[in-house]
């Protein structure tokens, strides 16, 4: 019955998104007040029927109910409750749930905080969301519907695929898909402007949140995909190029290209029709990202071909939505003209060429990724193309930008001037040459590209540090006025020093563990050591374990170095009876600046396993580094531009919170 | 990600969990093993998803792992050992696809997205350098303010247009 009710409020659903977007659009062009008010009221009455719809198939997984379909495919009764919950997205027509209830929630965001949006721009946003939404909720029903009973119920499920069984990937989805859809309103708000041909400094103020929100998701998302593939996997690595990792970077790529146009559209009313473009670009590449991950097209172009009810629904989507926008783009772009004068030493120049390189680098990511299925499909040629190839070319035009990272922040709007910026930046420049330096004199092995690599992520670092030291004027002026403009600084100063300088320790880390990192193997019996790594490495002991639904091998691994015990770990190989998958649990020993990874093999016939050991130094900074990243961006949110502009919260802060103007 | 796990569960599935290269493949010169191993990092597992040979633990990798170190101690170069599994397998083995017309756009692509945006960018700055020129200074004066002063002040007046904005629309609500 509860399955029933879900199934019920997931057409209402469809129905009301339908309904909510011809309201918004009718409503907006003829100026109906009633209309667009209704939109709104759509937007929450969906919102609550996806809610319901979400909770009943949550309830369907919690109490086990292998009278649905996508419980017995993707659930058992032996499976923990944490997995149980996170099984309703671990599957395809869950996922797809959460994507549509992701969607209806920005749909009661834009609602409720987009009071001072102009009554028609604000029925227009939530009527494309809703257009997006009905999509969305077609194709779940046509195609991938959770709430399918089966006829004849067994009596246990097959079991959520074991690798998914995890903290780390149980919340990866939710995450991306907040950043994924989250684009969806940039790309609203583009449409919208669109439609009404006005983009200005206010358009710009509005967008910039919701790109933040997106991008701060996505960041997270990603590096915690990254993170459960480092110590899931157990292969040492943490970014493998797989095309599922580069369908998250793009829009990742687009998103931060998207995040600092908005800033140049929303201080200076400049770059507005490519903001825009970026905009639907982004969302697109969003699209495109779920296309490619659901669609099976990754695997073989033929097993779309073979079952295409889904993948060509997707690909109807996706022509629907980026067609549509763009010859919307193409027709009414020429309106949005107008720009302010600005110089060639400017931070709109410095703007202009992070984007044209974060564009270039979310092509090649794009290149990259689709150019197999391409050169498959036309001339049916089979190649190849892997982390050789975008190590190649995708780092350089990275290192190209950030080179170019830390002079943004350190230019004015309008007309700036070099001296300056070489005057506040070269102490940075200088620590970047120092570090790579003292690089090269310590460590062994320093490749001429590693150096320069190192050089860079210290020179973004220090360059972040530069930006905040000259905005509080830390080297001229005295204490009490440099403690009067850190108070000042806005937040989102100190946001965007702090995500510079994420980006900086997650370079370092990537460098680090691209050139640095030691991989050994042996073959080892309880008892014996090895030298791996530079540690020697004990196999202590080898003991069964059972968890709740699965059994696993455990070994105790002492790695000592000069007769002391540095690490004692615990590598794990489980069986999950009811797949029959295995997995492997890679066990780290971090010690802040470096992990010590270890994987346990399967025995031989001596008795024998094989012990893999990796040393990854500064692996945590790539961890850190999107973390701090992220908190940079929350930072940044938090500014009170944005609270201003936002009248519910700024209602909501304290009265502690004055201007300080 | 979930698609990727699933890819990798079964392959996880189909082998043991030794995964890549083992300690017995091993070369003793750890010159000749570090240059097999950047070999074997080029090397599509042709049974896989988007894994080198060295990372893959399908036995055709393990074949192709210790085909690779074998014609390294017989003496071939770097290269004549690729061309050797190229020769055999096609170039569908190579990760990072050889220079031909088929992949020019894969390729050159990126420098020519470079090469127009760069090219859109100069035009935008020219163009809006001259409007400075010619325009003078429309917006708020240049001298005597410093840059958080300047902002300070663009965003009281968008505060105040924002405010403007505001009014007529909460007059609308207040009547349903």
């Amino acid at each position: 019955m509860i399955a029933e009710l879900g199934h019920f409020a997931l057409l209402l659903a469809g129905a009301l998104a339908a309904a909510g977007s011809l309201l918004g659009l009718i409503g907006a062009g003829r100026g109906h007040a009633g209309m667009m008010a209704a939109t709104g009221r759509a937007a929450y009455a969906q919102f609550a029927c996806v809610a319901v719809a979400f909770a009943a198939l949550t309830h369907a997984y919690v109490t086990s109910d292998f009278s649905l379909a996508n419980v017995v495919a993707n659930s058992h009764s032996a499976k923990p409750l944490l997995y149980k919950i996170t099984g309703v997205w671990g599957n395809h027509e869950g996922s797809m749930l959460l994507w549509v209830l992701v969607l209806s929630f920005f749909g009661i965001l834009i609602a409720r905080f987009g009071g001072n949006l102009a009554p028609r721009f604000q029925a227009r946003v939530l009527a494309v969301q809703a257009l997006i939404g009905a999509l969305f909720f077609a194709f779940i029903i046509f195609t991938s519907n959770p709430f399918l009973r089966v006829i004849d119920p067994p009596l246990d499920g097959e079991d959520l695929n074991p690798l998914l069984q995890d903290p780390g990937l149980a919340f990866h989805p939710p995450l991306l898909y907040l950043g994924y859809v989250g684009l969806s309103v940039t790309f609203a708000f583009a449409v919208a402007a669109l439609i009404e041909g006005r983009v200005d400094a206010v358009w710009g103020r509005w967008v910039r949140p919701w790109t933040l929100v997106s991008w701060i998701a996505l960041t997270m998302g990603i590096a915690l995909g990254s993170w459960w593939a480092y110590y899931e996997l157990g292969w040492g690595g943490w970014w493998f190029w797989d095309p599922v990792e580069n369908a998250s970077l793009m829009p990742w790529l687009a998103a931060t290209a998207l995040l600092h146009s908005a800033i140049v559209v929303e201080r200076r009313e400049t770059l507005k029709s490519w903001t825009v473009l970026l905009a639907l670009v982004a969302f697109s590449l969003s699209l495109l990202g779920t296309f490619l991950v659901r669609s099976g097209v990754l695997t073989s172009v033929h097993a779309f071909a073979n079952d295409p009810a889904r993948g060509v629904f997707i690909l109807a989507i996706l022509c629907a939505t980026i067609g549509g926008s763009l010859v919307l783009f193409a027709w009414r772009a020429p309106v949005l003209k107008g720009s302010n004068p600005f110089q060639m030493v400017s931070r709109e120049s410095a703007l202009l060429i992070n984007n044209v390189l974060l564009t270039t680098g979310a092509a090649t990511v794009f290149l990259g990724t689709l150019y197999p299925l391409a050169i498959d499909l036309l001339t049916g040629e089979k190649i190849s193309v892997g982390p050789p190839f975008f190590e190649r070319v995708f780092v350089p035009v990275m290192a190209l930008l950030l080179v170019v990272v830390p002079f943004g922040p350190r230019l004015y709007w309008k007309r700036a001037e070099w001296e300056r910026a070489v005057r506040d930046l070269w102490p940075a420049a200088l620590i970047a040459i120092l570090v790579a330096l003292s690089v090269a004199a310590f460590v062994s092995r320093a490749p001429v590209l590693a150096l320069l690599g190192v050089a860079l992520g210290a020179w973004a670092i220090a360059g972040a540090a530069a930006d905040l030291a000259a905005r509080i004027e830390l080297r001229t002026a005295d204490w009490r006025r440099v403690m009067a403009r850190a108070r000042i600084l806005p937040r989102s100063a100190w946001g965007g020093a702090l995500a510079h300088g994420g980006l900086g320790v997650l370079v370092l880390g990537a460098v680090t563990m691209s050139v640095w990192q030691i991989e050994d193997a042996a073959t080892l019996k309880p008892g014996e050591t090895t030298e791996i790594a530079g540690f020697a490495v004990t196999l202590r002991e080898v003991a069964p374990v059972q968890g709740p639904n699965y059994s696993a091998v455990r070994a105790t691994i002492e790695a000592s170095r000069e007769g002391t015990v540095v690490a004692t770990l615990h590598p794990e190989r489980r069986t999950y009876p009811v797949t029959g998958m295995a997995t492997t649990e890679a066990a780290i020993w971090t010690s802040g600046i470096g992990d010590l990874y270890a994987v346990i093999g399967e025995p031989n016939e001596e008795g024998g396993y094989i012990v893999r050991v990796f040393d990854n130094p500064l692996a945590p900074f790539l961890w850190a580094g999107a973390l701090i990243m992220a908190l940079g961006g929350l930072l940044s949110l938090s500014d009170r531009r944005f609270r201003i502009a936002v009248p519910g919260l700024r209602r909501a802060a304290p009265p502690a919170a004055a201007p300080a103007e | 990600m979930i698609r990727l796990a699933a890819a990798f569960a079964f392959f996880v599935a189909l082998g043991s969990i030794a995964l890549a290269f083992e300690p017995n493949e091993v070369l003793e010169d750890p010159t000749l093993e570090a240059r097999a191993r950047a070999i074997t990092q080029e090397l599509r597992c042709l049974v896989c998803q988007n894994e080198s040979i060295d990372a893959s633990n399908a036995p055709l990798a393990k074949d192709l792992r210790q085909l690779v170190r074998a014609r390294l101690l017989a003496g071939d170069t770097d290269q004549e050992a690729i061309d050797y599994v190229v020769a055999r397998y096609g170039t569908y083995v190579l990760l990072r696809p050889p220079i031909s017309p088929l992949t020019y756009l894969l390729w050159f692509g990126p420098l020519v997205v470079l090469a127009i945006g760069g090219a859109i960018a100069w035009r935008e700055i020219v163009r809006a350098r001259g409007s400075g020129a010619a325009g003078g200074t429309p917006r708020a004066p240049e001298s005597g303010l410093t840059q958080e002063e300047e902002l300070r002040l663009v965003e009281r007046r968008q505060a105040n247009r924002e405010a403007e904005s505001t009014a007529p629309h909460e007059r609308g609500a207040a009547s349903p």
